[in-house]
């Protein structure tokens, strides 16, 4: 971290620089003047400024799923603070704390404690300057709504500061508030940032421009794997303006505006050496299970499998590169600044230090947005002209050049005893990932193993990673088992899930939704799922009906536990987002490949979900006080897909076992 | 053919110098940087480009800058009047109708155009006539809410 003196940038004030173990904040301890020397352990920083207003830093980013706003809850709940009073400043890799990516639903459970209590210990700091200041004792001393009070004296946080440059270096141990005595948190603020994005003035990177700076391309192969051959570039090297940079299989172009640029790299002559395609999206599954280590005998068990999708963020990855003697600075959407910034010092050979990435607020992730694509790309042809350069993806180039959710195939099967429980159960993926494989339900005999494969289609994170596939299996298949033993399904979960959270949501779905009562027609079905994954659990119900092979959604209720709520109405937001969007996956989303090229690699050849798609969504939140805030942005995903198959297997006797699932087609198991 | 040389942009006229067959998307944003229109899909499939041309809601992606010429534009920094947002966004953010906002400009000018055209919409004229707009993150069900919130306060402006 190669932060300034904090002072000399913000001002004067008080600064609490929250570390993870105590010794070393005991040994550092506070002083007045300015500490330059950063501990190693910073978890988040905070300055209150001689005007009042409280800056946080976090390495965190914000792509949608209102960070920005459940952190500065966490600063007022604890600071006792106006929330107009606070700024956050997230995601920029010079000013904020080293942070591994804001992946896996972590922000809320490891990040949120983390600011609480550094806002804590600001609190506990203004008390201390106003004991000293006035004279009186602490316990005579309260904070509320951005004002300092200790009988009749009355300060604002920039009235007591003013002057001052105290920095407090203190261990992760405040104490916090209870949840069952929250002011600011656990209520439905409004999106901090809101009016920006309604009256389009908040610049996301694809937004962003820089005096004298150049618009990028790149010239990607015609397929995967593909080399060049040979390259004639005189045409585009003739167009006013244009720059081409050629090196070794990377070839971009430069220009001073995005339609030359887009011209420049239409004109480039190329030759292509293309390989030869290990498998195609027809082929796949099978072809998983021939290249896993270890695959298990498939006898007895029952194949399932799990299309690749694409996570479709709508604003395509984009990056604006700076160079300034041997530092590099680069704006660019991405979950994860400080990898970013790795990657980059790698491929530049450069120093950490001497790679600034900063995050605007961006157009979405899902978990699509790990790595720096772009940032590189835009970098490396800066460095090659000595300009800035914007380098912005297109839809296409985002469909296919960025990395998808894998497919996947999934062997199951399980043995019930006599009275309905669960004697046996064994399930296998093959590529599509471990998380959210283990069951939630009680079984005394389970095998459950991850099979690393093959992957022919470059594949990474997506929102809650392979719990949908796994979720949707075993969800899947607990309806088969309840079926074949005439179990009514609700019951059937209940019987073996000891989980009380667990059974928790179940009931307050199937309740909600009134389970019960639902009334069966011809082409109409009901189906229930429930599950668990990163700190949350979650169960839904749906009902659909298939009228000449068309799957329509008419209504999802879905039950989401997380730990004590942080901010009811944007989490009930995300959880409909991510029934939205796992209709998608459960219905329609997949990605054909075939020659080592996408098939559908645009939006006119790759469905998501529409208005049209959407049935009536009704969420129910279980608030639970005595539990710290877990993640919600990906499990509540988890549970659609295998409600929707369940109600069609009610609707129609099908029962599809290949997402997505398209009543009528034979399941293309391997 | 003539390049374009004036445009008439949110109520002021603005000078340009663009080839007729740019996208209006491109205009707007690469040359005047007014950035609220939002590229999404470049083949009107998803309707983050959406702009009001005489009022009408209209795909910037698609639409050549030389057929606009001498037609009011109204991208969404034109939108709040002085300062004071049109209900169609004050709906949007009273219903949280947005996570990620890269749709959301495009959203809200698709609301005031079918607002403009039919004051009290059905829930199914919102969805029919929405369905080109696509929000991935999901919050269809927010902002038909939000559309009807803002036809109940007369949302037409």
């Amino acid at each position: 971290m190669n932060r300034r003196d904090f002072f000399a940038v913000l001002g004067g004030g008080v600064v609490v620089m929250l570390v993870e173990d105590d010794v070393y904040a005991q040994e550092t301890g506070g002083g007045r003047g300015g500490q330059r020397q950063q501990p190693q352990n910073l978890n988040a920083w905070l300055h209150i400024g001689e005007t009042g207003v409280v800056t946080v830093y976090s390495g965190k980013v914000e792509v949608g799923q209102n960070a920005r706003t459940s952190l500065t809850q966490a600063v007022a709940e604890e600071l006792h603070a106006p929330v107009a009073s606070i700024r956050m400043v997230l995601g920029d890799t010079d000013l904020t704390p080293y942070d591994f990516g804001t992946v896996g639903s972590q922000t809320t459970p490891q990040m949120w404690p983390v600011i609480r209590r550094a806002a804590a210990a600001a609190r506990e700091t203004l008390v201390d300057l106003a004991s000293q200041k006035w004279m009186v004792e602490r316990s005579t001393i309260q904070v509320a709504d951005g004002k300092v009070t200790a009988g009749s004296r009355s300060a604002g946080f920039g009235e007591l500061t003013h002057g001052e440059k105290l920095t407090r270096t203190i261990p992760a141990t405040v104490a916090l508030a209870p949840a069952t005595e929250w002011k600011i948190a656990g209520i439905s603020i409004p999106k901090v940032n809101g009016r920006d994005i309604v009256t389009g003035a908040h610049k996301y990177t694809y937004d962003m421009k820089a005096s004298g700076m150049l618009y990028g391309k790149v010239l990607y192969p015609p397929s995967f794997g593909a080399t060049l051959a040979s390259l004639d570039s005189a045409a585009a090297e003739a167009m006013p303006g244009v720059k081409v940079v050629h090196d070794g299989d990377f070839v971009g172009v430069t220009a001073p505006d995005p339609f030359t640029a887009e011209k420049a790299v239409a004109a480039l002559k190329a030759d292509w050496k293309p390989v030869v395609a290990e498998a195609s999206s027809k082929d796949v599954y099978p072809y998983f299970k021939k290249n896993a280590r270890d695959a298990a005998e498939s006898a007895g068990l029952t194949a399932y499998t799990v299309a690749y999708i694409a996570h479709v963020p709508l604003e395509p990855r984009s990056a604006l590169a700076q160079w300034k003697d041997d530092a590099l600075t680069v704006w660019t959407g991405s979950q994860r600044p400080f990898g970013v910034r790795s990657e980059l010092a790698q491929h530049f050979n450069l120093a950490e230090e001497k790679v600034r990435v900063i995050v605007p607020d961006t157009g979405s992730g899902y978990g699509g947005k790990h790595n720096g694509e772009a940032a590189y790309e835009a970098a490396r042809l800066a460095k090659a002209v000595g300009q800035s350069v914007k380098r912005n993806w297109t839809r296409e180039e985002e469909m296919t050049w960025a990395y998808f959710r894998p497919g996947g195939l999934i062997e199951v099967g399980g043995k019930l005893n006599p009275d309905g429980t669960l004697a046996e159960w064994e399930m296998h993926n093959y590529n599509s990932g471990p998380s959210g494989l283990q069951t939630p339900y009680e079984v005394p005999r389970k095998k459950e193993q991850m099979h690393q494969s093959k992957s022919p289609l470059r594949q990474g994170s997506y929102r809650g990673l392979a719990g949908t596939a796994n979720h949707f299996v075993r969800e899947s298949y607990m309806d088969e088992l309840a079926h074949s033993a005439s179990i009514d399904p609700l019951e059937f979960r209940l019987k073996n899930a000891r989980n009380e959270r667990l059974r928790a949501v179940i009931q307050a779905a199937a309740d909600k939704f009134g389970w019960k009562d639902r009334k069966k027609a011809p082409g109409r079905g009901f189906g229930i799922s429930g599950g668990f994954e990163k700190g949350s659990y979650v169960a839904n119900c749906a009902e659909v009906t298939v009228v000449n092979g068309a799957v329509k959604v008419i209504r999802i209720v879905e039950a989401f536990e997380c730990g004590a709520v942080v901010n009811p109405e944007h989490l009930g937001n995300q959880v409909e987002g991510a029934v939205a969007m796992g209709i998608g996956g459960a219905l329609f989303e997949h990605i054909d490949f075939e020659d080592n090229k996408i098939v559908t690699n645009r939006l006119s050849r790759y469905r998501v979900p529409r208005f049209t798609d959407m049935p009536v969504i009704e969420t129910v939140l279980l608030d639970r006080k005595d539990l710290a805030p877990a993640g919600a942005g990906e499990t509540p995903i988890m549970g659609l897909a295998p409600a929707i198959g369940n109600a069609i297997f009610d609707a129609t006797g099908q029962r599809l076992r290949s997402l997505p699932m398209v009543p009528g087609k034979l399941p293309t198991g391997a | 053919m003539a390049k374009v040389t004036e445009l008439d942009i949110n109520g002021s006229r603005r000078r340009v110098d663009a080839d007729p067959d740019r996208t209006l998307l491109s205009v707007l944003r690469d040359d005047l940087d007014l950035t609220g229109t939002k590229y999404g899909c470049g083949e009107g499939q998803c309707a983050a480009c959406t702009v009001l041309i005489d009022g009408t809601p209209t795909k910037s992606c698609i639409t050549k800058v030389g057929a606009v010429a001498g037609k009011r534009v109204v991208t969404i920094e034109g939108l709040a009047a002085a300062g004071k947002l049109h209900p169609v966004q004050e709906a949007f953010l009273e219903a949280d109708a947005l996570q990620c906002g890269w749709c959301t400009p495009g959203m809200i000018l698709g609301a005031v155009g079918l607002l403009q055209r039919t004051p009290h919409p059905t829930e199914a004229d919102i969805v029919s006539t929405m369905n080109g707009h696509i929000c991935r993150c999901g919050t269809y069900q927010r902002i038909v809410h939000a559309i009807q919130a803002a036809a109940a306060k007369g949302g037409r402006a």
